[in-house]
């Protein structure tokens, strides 16, 4: 299948990272690359007259694979009695809705015209678990990031100031895990929440650790840069979900600002709907997006993702366990734990997000206020932080919502009205553009990634492509955003590698994709230390063997090894 | 005929013999005997080593005696296996888990009888089996 | 002759790996371990197994080639309405997904042994959630651990000394940790206990509520409750109540006497309360060694972690419905194939009854119990011993089983076996 060349014809490219705004181009697929040119006699020829050509999408942040991820599948059938999937053709069946099972997980995205996604939190102890999830998930590529922010080694190394150790140490285990970017999650928070406690400070201590979320977040950016990761580190800052925390939020980008140096960003936030809130309680609770995009369009350094809220049923799953016990005590749902030794923990817990409930109406102003208010395009990126705001299936809602302010209004008209007085959303007129949405779902999210061959249409890209039936030069997004919304749920062609996997929204294909990792490196001599200091203290502190903590490349389905960027020093 | 609470469960020598095989002596051996608490044995008038009869709304069975003082009085612990199995209904009250602990059973002494080889037990309660 | 470090032991939940074989001519000769049981599997796992694919003729089995064994299995899968495949707690993640695929394709109903041993523990999860931890939080920080109808010094012969009350762990030692054994029996486990509570058979429920009802701070008028006095109830609460970490394993103890489900829900609701006044977790003491593994890769597959039927070409999880004691009491299936497992050793009698009345297939390396009652045998590998693969700890630790000696000739791995089968469904399935 991948050898077949195709040419597809007359659609109205949108490829930003090459400036190309919906132009009528023809893509041109060979040995699944873009290739300049193929022979029209010899290449199967689409025609994708006057449709929307994209590359495929890229997301960043989606919880889809791993052990807090089937946690949330396991303890709640009713998310999968009345969404399932009925096995046909190459498509096995499974279920859905807010944590579908495996299978399904690729076959939505694909049909959504996503072709990379990557699972942005995984304990290293129960890596080995996510690769085998991510192994599991057809047609997309994909990647996974290790928690660090908690992590004892890691804590120790910087408190100690030891960053040359600390920087080996995490390339040793990035490397052995096959993990691909530093992922921080409440810094020194989950450490503390062990203990019983929370993190009400960026600069609080950690019990018996003596360092604080700031200097956690500070070591992991120098060390981020020694090591030449592709993707900057990827925060989850201290408190979320509590009112208030905009300010910790700001202190977290503005702690890391003087180790910018160049133009690449040094730290991207996550979901950061859930840490822009104002207020001293849930009754007061605010917006605060504009501080925070205010600082962003001012500060370079800092890219985000806006994890939008969607109304309705979903599944709340993060790291963040100490988060996740205060959701349930407000909620007194079900709810899960786990604590994994030395490393991390995990929270899971069922949400219903409600419009006439106050609280919920700000945070889903607030994502989407973030996209709007952050000018550059380039560092702000649409996400749900799925399953957290809602299902990535819901991701055309969030277009059609930032592409039509009258979309917007349908959805704020029926909020509470005290909710509509604390946010900005309403006097915001901004409306997204194909181009840009194209930036913030595929080109800049490949590019913050570091994926060079991902996220746009050029020569040499792989032939990931998404085509959507609608006409962007007659189509009016801000009247049409209905439009807008069909045409982004079912692909009417997605392409993966050169090879067609959803052909007007029916999966037809569903070949095995790529797992990513950074094959980091740090100077032998550091490493071999390290590596000799960890394994005494492993046994003491693991209940595994050194020598099994280790994944090998043949575990993963289909590795993609990524050498790091020249590391700086 | 004494009435006690049957419970089934694992035992260190059941699990040692499981993974010997479950026709090797061993394993016999420990899933065919009940435990019962020595004061109980001396209500019941049997000696370690004799054979009794259990019985309950399920099934009856004969198995070797031995004496316990881990064991509850009043109850008897016979390990998993093929012959506690005969003692257990399939009631699982929509679960899919059926009773295995704290089944009403009688126990009286059954002079005279042993416990049955197990290929011959099988062959008998299910009707087929057999190795070449 | 040829040491090996660091090998997995495939026999219980404990899934420990610190243990050496020595390798002499593809023959284990020495095995350095601290367990009895892990020992006898090391040593002892090829004495009573099968070598050959048999197939019942004139009721006896008798050997047959390996390619008529899978046409049979194949066979009988396909020309069934609603065959049970059982088993999987013994066999590697790899088998496990073989497993669903071959489920799926026959539109029958894969279920595992959780469904006798633990399900009752997931029905209480999916009703309350799961406060949890890996056992390495266990040593590190526990000062008090509870054993409840469980009993691992017998069936989960390391885990006190290696994760739990007898372990040495970064910020607590063995002397800074309370044990206290809740029990109908004084098992091995409570001669080693701070504290023994003997509970009235079938009333755990009780014991949890009346601990649940002191924590906040209600009155209990009874003098006793499930055969133990209010005072000891008393002292338990507030031990449990002024730990720092506080851990509740459980067993089959809860999970197999009256209540069921419904023990496990009081059980969760306990440390759920606890969780007001301290960190308090709970763990599942999951038996065979890859059982958890099994509802793993169930549940990422299919969204469910056991019983689950594709009759209607979807996932179903309906307990008591599609659950294997059930299928089989009822007479609903009419094939099983059962792999690395023992239901004949295992099941209730009536259960066993239908089982042996319909065709009857099994993987497994030994002559099990089901093996004797069978129509086909076919001999698979060890796992962890002659064949690599995952699986999956009691906490949800992955970790990868070695291949120390090569298994005999002829003798294909669960996951081969499984693959030549489908293989051939898919041609018959085709050649209909």
């Amino acid at each position: 299948m991948r050898n077949m060349e195709y040419l597809l014809k007359n659609g109205y490219v949108v490829d930003p990272a090459n400036k190309i705004d919906c132009e009528r181009k023809d893509i041109a697929v060979k040995d699944g690359k873009i290739v300049e040119s193929v022979d029209e006699s010899r290449a199967k020829v689409i025609d994708v007259k006057d449709m929307l050509v994209m590359p495929g999408g890229v997301d960043l942040h989606s919880h889809i694979a791993g052990s807090k991820v089937n946690v949330g599948r396991l303890f709640r059938p009713e998310d999968h009695y009345k969404d399932y999937e009925v096995r046909s053709g190459v498509r096995r069946s499974g279920v859905g809705h807010s944590v579908p099972s495996i299978f399904t997980t690729g076959y939505r995205y694909a049909i959504l015209g996503y072709t990379t996604v990557f699972e942005p939190a995984t304990p290293p102890l129960k890596t080995l678990h996510t690769h085998d999830e991510l192994n599991d998930i057809p047609i997309l590529d994909k990647a996974c990031f290790p928690l660090f922010g908690n992590n004892w080694f890691v804590m120790e190394y910087i408190r100690d100031g030891k960053l040359e150790e600390c920087a080996a140490y995490i390339a040793w285990l990035m490397r052995s895990i096959k993990g691909y970017a530093i992922k921080v999650v409440d810094p020194g928070g989950v450490e503390t929440w062990k203990w019983g406690g929370t993190v009400q400070d960026f600069d609080q201590e950690v019990p018996r650790f003596g360092i604080t979320p700031r200097e956690i977040v500070r070591g992991l950016v120098k060390v981020n840069k020694l090591l030449g990761l592709p993707h900057p580190i990827h925060v989850h800052a201290n408190q979320l979900g509590m009112p208030g925390n905009y300010k910790t939020t700001l202190r977290t980008m503005d702690a890391v600002k003087d180790l910018a140096t160049g133009d690449r960003p040094i730290l991207h936030l996550t979901h950061v709907q859930f840490n822009a809130y104002g207020g001293v309680d849930y009754l007061s609770i605010s917006s605060h997006a504009d501080d925070i995009a205010d600082y962003v369009n001012k500060n370079p350094h800092v890219t985000m993702d806006i994890g939008q809220v969607i109304f309705g049923d979903t599944t709340t799953m993060t790291a963040d366990g100490p988060f996740e016990y205060k959701l349930f005590n407000l909620l007194r749902g079900k709810w899960a734990n786990a604590d994994v030794e030395v490393e991390t923990g995990a929270g899971v817990v069922p949400i219903t997000y409600s419009r006439s409930n106050y609280v919920h109406a700000v945070m889903w102003c607030i994502g989407l206020e973030l996209a709007l208010l952050i000018k550059d395009p380039w560092r702000v990126f649409i996400t749900t932080d799925h399953p957290n705001g809602g299902p990535f299936t819901e991701y055309p809602r969030v277009f059609s919502w930032l592409m039509s302010k009258k979309a917007r209004e349908r959805v704020l008209k029926r909020l509470p009205r005290l909710a509509r007085a604390r946010t900005n959303l309403k006097d915001i007129d901004r409306e997204y553009t194909f181009y840009e949405l194209a930036i913030s779902t595929r080109a800049a999210t490949a590019k913050i990634l570091g994926l060079s061959n991902k996220g746009h249409l050029g020569v040499g890209a792989d032939a990931d492509i998404a085509v959507f039936n609608i006409n962007p030069k007659e189509v009016n997004p801000s009247v049409d955003y209905k439009l807008v919304r069909q045409a982004f749920s079912r692909a009417y062609l997605t392409m993966k590698d050169g090879e067609i996997v959803v052909k007007d929204g029916e999966i037809v294909a569903a070949p095995v994709g790529r797992t990513y990792w950074v094959n980091t490196k740090a100077p032998k001599d550091v490493e071999d230390v390290v590596i000799s200091e960890v394994k005494k203290l492993f046994e003491e502190y693991y209940t595994v063997r050194f020598e099994n903590y280790y994944i090998p490349e043949s575990y993963l389905a289909c590795s993609a090894p990524i050498q790091p960027l020249e590391p700086a020093g | 005929m004494v009435k006690f609470t049957l419970l089934t469960g694992r035992s260190l020598v059941q699990g040692v013999g499981k993974e010997a095989g479950k026709f090797s002596e061993k394993y016999i051996q420990e899933v065919s005997t009940c435990q019962i608490d020595p004061e109980d044995l001396k209500i019941l008038n049997v000696k370690p080593g004799d054979y009794v009869r259990l019985t309950t709304e399920y099934g009856s069975v004969v198995l070797r005696v031995a004496a316990s003082t881990l064991v509850h009085r009043g109850s008897v612990f016979v390990p998993y296996g093929p012959y506690a199995n005969l003692l257990i209904g399939t009631k699982t009250r929509g679960t899919g888990m059926p009773s295995f602990k704290g089944i009403p059973v009688e126990v009286e002494p059954a002079p005279g009888e042993s416990v049955p080889d197990i290929k011959e037990l099988l062959v008998k309660i299910y009707g087929r089996g057999g190795v070449r | 002759m040829k040491v090996i470090n660091a090998v997995v032991c495939p026999c219980c939940g404990n899934l420990c790996d610190d243990n050496e074989v020595q390798v002499e001519d593809n023959k284990i000769v020495k095995v350095r371990t601290e367990c009895a049981i892990s020992s006898s599997k090391f040593l002892n796992y090829y004495k009573e197994r099968n070598t050959k694919p048999l197939v019942r003729v004139d009721g006896q089995l008798k050997p047959t080639t390996l390619e008529d064994a899978i046409e049979r299995v194949a066979r009988m899968l396909v020309e069934a309405e609603y065959p049970l495949l059982y088993g999987w707690s013994l066999t590697s993640c790899e088998a496990q997904k073989k497993g669903v695929e071959l489920a799926e394709e026959v539109g029958g109903v894969i279920d595992n042994t959780t469904t006798v041993c633990h399900g009752p523990s997931i029905l209480g999860v999916q009703d309350l959630g799961d406060p949890t931890c890996t056992l390495g939080e266990v040593r590190a920080r526990a000062d008090l651990i509870i054993y409840w109808g469980c009993n691992p010094s017998s069936a989960h012969v390391r885990h006190m000394k290696r994760y739990s009350s007898l372990s040495k762990g970064r910020f607590r030692l063995p002397e800074q940790r309370k044990v206290v054994v809740v029990d109908v029996r004084k098992t091995p486990t409570a001669r080693n206990a701070n504290v023994f509570v003997q509970v009235k058979p079938n009333q755990d429920y009780e014991l949890m509520t009346a601990l649940k009802m002191l924590l906040q701070n209600e009155e209990i008028e009874e003098q006793e409750v499930a055969g133990v006095p209010i005072e000891q109830i008393e002292e338990l609460a507030e031990l449990m109540r002024g730990c720092e970490f506080g851990v509740l394993f459980y067993g089959l103890g809860l999970t197999m006497s009256e209540g069921r489900e419904k023990n496990i829900d009081a059980a969760l609701t306990l440390v759920r309360e606890l969780n007001k006044w301290t960190k308090f977790a709970i763990m599942p003491m999951r038996g065979h060694y890859n059982v958890t593994g099994a509802n793993q890769v169930l549940t990422w597959q299919t969204g469910y972690p056991y019983a689950v039927d594709f009759s209607r070409g979807y996932p179903r999880f309906e307990p008591g419905d599609t659950t294997a004691v059930d299928v089989l009491s009822r007479g609903y299936n009419d094939a099983t194939l059962v792999v690395a497992s023992d239901p004949v050793a295992n099941f209730p009698k009536d259960a066993v009854k239908h089982l042996c009345s319909e065709p009857l297939a099994v993987i497994d390396p030994h002559i099990s119990l089901t093996a004797f009652m069978a129509d086909v045998v076919i001999p698979s590998a060890f796992i962890g011993i002659e064949e690599e693969g995952t699986a999956y700890r009691m906490d949800g630790v992955p970790l990868i089983l070695k291949k120390v000696v090569e298994p005999p000739e002829g003798i294909l791995s669960d996951v081969q076996i499984l693959d030549l089968i489908l293989k051939r469904v898919r041609e018959l399935k085709r050649g209909r």
